[in-house]
């Protein structure tokens, strides 16, 4: 009963979360609220480790909050109750698509669509930088003492040297997984030498 | 049967190298189904994400449904969408059932301070190729600094940007083709 019930909230959270990962926040205090499964600090925690794990929040989340109700058979089912709207909403729209891809009307709006969704990834990718290469904390002006602390300079570097080298030929037809390794032994030396 | 079991053990893999939500697994999706499957072309990635900003659920999962319904219909949307969520579902239950405090494991910290240096510069990689694909002329490249900077500055919810961009690119194609057949029939005269 349990588990339907798990089946059903997630459910709802992914059929009314719309835009992404964080989306599915207010969906997560209001269930927090209802059905006292988890608390808002199990929410924080979520979300710390959401960051530092592979994987959508949203499926994060379902998983945690099915594991801790129900034990595994929660932690599966409660991310496919969250992904099932969408897969129904994708199929259909996938079906309708394929027969209106050669569509005029389809083709224009296409047109406009392309370059507003590099925008939005390009806009994301902004906060991510933000949050990798800056301290926003000690930001305190556009004074030289402010700049130089703000920038995370071990950072900032490893991005310069990771730009040149997913130009390199040969190099850069290598799997984004070796330069996500790479990054992360990087990461763990930065940070055993203080640098971070 | 190898197709989807092909479909699902790609999307697993995806699923499992997706640091950072769902924009960082577009260096992914632009390296496995693109150049090495063809599975979808750069346009079609676009369209897909493009969509998934306006549709419910998670962006990673809708385009995981629609390129596993390309290749291989409702089974393949389905299996690939299982893929991409199945790293998550072991991944978390394993922390929620031995580690109390992984977020306090100095380690883990630092590698994911470098991880994400790296997800920054695949995700400039992948938007500068996109880039290239999408923004080809003047009014292209006026809907994407309109909606990068917006979406940057404003609270508005992306489902407007999304429906408002694709009304002015209808709209900008059929002025032109006016434009066009005016131009023509002037000269045939």
């Amino acid at each position: 009963m349990i588990l339907l019930l798990l089946m059903w909230e997630f459910f709802k959270t992914g059929l009314f979360a719309i835009g992404g990962g964080l989306a599915t926040l207010p969906f997560l205090y209001e269930m927090s609220v209802k059905t006292g499964w988890f608390t808002a600090t199990d929410i924080a925690n979520m979300i710390a480790i959401s960051e530092s794990t592979p994987g959508p929040l949203g499926i994060n989340m379902a998983t945690y909050v099915g594991y801790n109700t129900a034990g595994v058979a929660g932690a599966i089912l409660a991310p496919i109750g969250e992904v099932l709207p969408s897969i129904i909403i994708i199929l259909i729209i996938a079906k309708v698509l394929e027969k209106f891809k050669e569509n005029q009307i389809v083709q224009d709006v296409f047109y406009g669509l392309r370059p507003a969704s590099v925008g939005l990834i390009a806009a994301a990718g902004v906060e991510v930088v933000k949050v990798a290469l800056l301290n926003t904390a000690n930001w305190t002006g556009f004074t030289l003492a402010s700049i130089m602390a703000t920038v995370n300079w071990p950072c900032l570097g490893l991005a310069a040297l990771l730009l040149v080298l997913t130009r390199l030929p040969k190099i850069k037809k290598a799997h984004p997984l070796y330069f996500i390794l790479g990054s992360a032994c990087v990461g763990i030396a930065f940070g055993y030498l203080g640098w971070s | 049967m190898k197709i989807l079991w092909e479909l699902f053990l790609i999307f697993a893999r995806i699923g499992g190298l997706t640091f950072g939500g769902g924009y960082a697994m577009l260096p992914m999706l632009q390296k496995e189904i693109v150049e090495n499957k063809s599975w979808a072309t750069e346009e079609e990635l676009m369209d897909y994400f493009a969509i998934g900003q306006c549709t419910p659920g998670i962006i990673a999962v809708n385009t995981a449904t629609f390129v596993g319904y390309k290749v291989k219909g409702i089974l393949g949307g389905i299996v690939a969408t299982l893929g991409v969520i199945a790293p998550s579902i072991v991944i978390i239950t394993i922390i929620a059932a031995f580690i109390t405090n992984f977020m306090d494991i100095a380690a883990v910290t630092y590698a994911f301070a470098g991880i994400r240096v790296c997800v920054c510069v695949l995700i400039f990689n992948s938007v500068l190729k996109l880039w290239k694909n999408a923004v080809k002329d003047i009014p292209a490249l006026v809907i994407f600094l309109a909606i990068f900077f917006l979406s940057l500055l404003t609270d508005v919810s992306t489902i407007l940007f999304v429906v408002c961009s694709g009304a002015i690119g209808f709209a900008v194609k059929a002025i032109s083709r006016r434009m066009q057949a005016k131009k023509e029939g002037g000269e045939a005269k």
